[in-house]
């Protein structure tokens, strides 16, 4: 395809700066992955591997290692087709449970994703599952406001799952197509806040034994290697199907979702860029994945071929 | 395994030693990189732990480690201490302008906990029979002044607002105004979350920052950032002058390496963290046990001070 191709280009132009595979290109290849936050375990074994397999089949010059790496990242990250759309039902009822820690970005994104499918001429409605926080309730009600979209509400310090039952009612009798939940952030070590969750998830299981369609952890790309944690956590909880990588138009570059697919093989499927209603992207692993080596690319522009 | 402490790691890597009966400079090379990946693993970042190893292991092939009998600890006594040096003091203690009120700004990214600090911090200055206004200067997040009245609200503080379509300059200008005719002795000026290469957000940091004159301008980060924590700091303090930071969501389970980086890029001592979501969940810094939990391990400690 298109974009392979040119992905594909810029990683030729990237290598073909360097002359030589020696100890010295290893050695950057790791720090720019480490910056990036991609897990150490990880970054440790994907250079010894390509270290392995340069050395096995006797690459000296980087040209020639290029395909490796090539294929190594992008297979490491490529979702199998069925698993990068969001599984939505046709003619019924979908419902996407949104869940992380605290304040990675799960009320904005079900406010862009909202939009969304208001754009695609779906019928959406929201449930305000977070009674806990502070202005939780009246938050995602402006992103409603903003999306054009209803909000389901109890009083704050209600039972969240009430809500999420209550919501799915509503949905049921106005006949909507998409039901996106919010939940409170919550740090995975906190075991009764993770049971809670637990029974929001059940609730919606009970109602709809198929849902939810999508449980969609969301993920700062600020946090470092504490989001494998988070991962393993919440998917014992509710099953994860999907990662929502938020604020991606900073500086970091969330490399920790390499890991993730790696040991948990759940895929990114959607990326955000910023706090407006359109900053929400589905993932592009091509683009992702040069923009992980974008730094090694400028750092080597500048310095003078030897 | 990823979240093996230092001790497990130099453990292991005295046992292949051990039988040479004698450490040798490559022993103490070879321990130096379990030191590095636990660092790593710990989201210090790169650069930082690239300069603290080479500090760390000048003092270790100089006579401490090659002499002593117990070099896998006596490794980790240095690194611990060199670790709680970097941190800096303990330093839980908040500015005091001479004129009063004390002007303090909270800035830093989105979601970081400004807000919930804001709320904390108001507690705490309660608490020693203070009286704070919090002033909502947030006026892009949707709710943010809901979420700061919320918070006020609780404490039976006082919050000035003018609503989201006055300048958050004018806002905090007209807050210290309020302040000194209603005597509070504190003003705590919540700001919006913005990312650290936003120009025009920063500038209006900067703006506020003129206008108020504050005593303390505080980093909010979370305890849970990774390699970027350094940008972000770097970043805010280059455009700030920041005179603390603190520290939230501690109460997860995040070694917390980018304390150090933070700490290292701009100097400027931790001076709370945060420990949840309630408003009492504010503690001083410990910068001894930051540096075990840094280095994923407490026990080790105690082990060392009984040898
Ligand atoms: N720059 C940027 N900011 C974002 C993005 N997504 C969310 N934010 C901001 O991050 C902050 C937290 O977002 P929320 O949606 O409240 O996060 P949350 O996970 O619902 O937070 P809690 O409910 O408190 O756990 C807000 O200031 C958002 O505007 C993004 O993609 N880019
Ligand atoms: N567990 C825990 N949660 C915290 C802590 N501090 C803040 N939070 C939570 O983190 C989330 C974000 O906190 P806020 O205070 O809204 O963060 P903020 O920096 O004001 O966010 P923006 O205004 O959107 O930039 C909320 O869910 C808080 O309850 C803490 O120390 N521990
Ligand atoms: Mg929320
Ligand atoms: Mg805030």
């Amino acid at each position: 395809s298109k974009t392979r191709d040119s992905f594909a280009d810029k990683i030729n132009d990237l290598l073909s700066r360097y002359r030589k595979v020696d100890e010295e290109f290893f050695e950057e290849l790791e720090e720019v992955l480490i910056q990036a936050d991609v897990g150490v375990q990880t970054v440790l074994d994907l250079v010894d591997d390509l270290k392995m397999e340069a050395k096995r089949q006797k690459i000296e010059d980087s040209e020639a290692l290029k395909p490796l790496i090539i294929e190594k990242f992008v297979e490491l990250l490529q979702p199998s087709a069925e698993n990068q759309e969001l599984n939505v039902q046709d003619g019924s009822l979908t419902v996407i449970l949104f869940v992380g820690v605290n304040g990675v970005g799960k009320t904005t994104t079900i406010g862009k994703m909202a939009h969304m499918f208001k754009q695609q001429g779906k019928k959406v409605l929201l449930a305000a599952g977070d009674t806990f926080r502070a202005g939780a309730i009246e938050q995602l009600e402006i992103w409603g406001e903003r999306a054009g979209v209803d909000v389901i509400k109890h009083h704050a310090g209600s039972d969240p799952a009430a809500v999420v039952y209550d919501a799915i009612q509503a949905a049921r009798k106005r006949e909507i197509d998409v039901l996106l939940c919010d939940t409170a952030g919550r740090l995975q070590n906190k075991v009764n806040l993770m049971q809670e969750l637990n029974k929001i998830y059940r609730v919606i299981q009970r109602e709809i034994p198929e849902a939810p369609h999508e449980t969609l952890l969301v993920l700062d790309a600020t946090t470092g290697q504490n989001a494998l944690s988070q991962a393993k956590t919440f998917n014992e909880a509710t099953g994860i199907s999907g990662i929502v990588l938020t604020k991606l138009d900073g500086t970091a570059k969330g490399g920790i979702v390499i890991a993730i697919r790696n040991e948990l093989g759940i895929p990114v499927k959607y990326v955000g860029l910023g706090e407006k209603l359109d900053d929400l992207q589905p993932f592009d692993v091509e683009q992702y994945v040069y923009a992980l080596f974008s730094e090694l690319f400028e750092e080597r522009e500048q310095q003078p071929a030897e | 395994m990823a979240f093996e402490g230092l001790a497990d790691r130099l453990q292991e890597t005295l046992r292949k030693i051990r039988g040479k009966g004698k450490v040798t400079e490559a022993d103490v090379k070879e321990m130096m990189r379990e030191v590095r990946l636990a660092l790593l693993e710990a989201d210090v970042n790169f650069k930082v732990v690239r300069d603290f190893v080479n500090r760390v292991k000048e003092r270790a092939v100089g006579q401490e480690v090659l002499k002593s009998l117990t070099p896998g600890q006596q490794v980790i006594k240095v690194v611990n201490e060199e670790l709680t040096a970097l941190m800096g003091g303990e330093n839980a203690k908040l500015a005091v302008s001479q004129r009063p009120p004390t002007v303090i700004m909270m800035v830093g990214l989105q979601g970081a906990g400004k807000t919930t600090t804001t709320g904390k911090l108001a507690k705490y200055l309660q608490k020693q029979n203070r009286n704070p206004l919090l002033v909502a200067a947030d006026i892009y997040r949707p709710a943010a002044i809901k979420q700061l009245e919320v918070l006020g609200e609780r404490l039976n503080v006082p919050v000035f607002s003018l609503g989201d379509k006055e300048s958050p300059v004018e806002i905090a200008k007209k807050a210290i105004e309020q302040a000194k005719e209603q005597h509070n002795d504190y003003v705590l000026i919540d700001t919006a979350g913005r990312l650290h290469i936003d120009e025009t957000l920063m500038g209006e940091l900067n703006q506020i920052k003129e206008a108020v004159n504050p005593e303390e301008i505080l980093l909010v980060v979370d305890a849970m950032t990774g390699q970027d924590a350094v940008n972000v700091a770097q970043s805010f303090n280059d455009q700030l002058d920041i005179t603390g930071v603190i520290l939230t969501k501690l109460d997860g389970d995040t070694r917390g390496g980018a304390a150090l980086s933070v700490k290292a890029v701009t100097g400027q001592p931790i001076k709370f963290v945060g420990m949840g979501e309630k408003l009492e969940a504010l503690e001083p810094f410990h910068p001894d046990r930051m540096a075990s939990r840094i280095l994923g391990m407490g026990d080790v400690l105690t082990l060392i001070e009984k040898a």
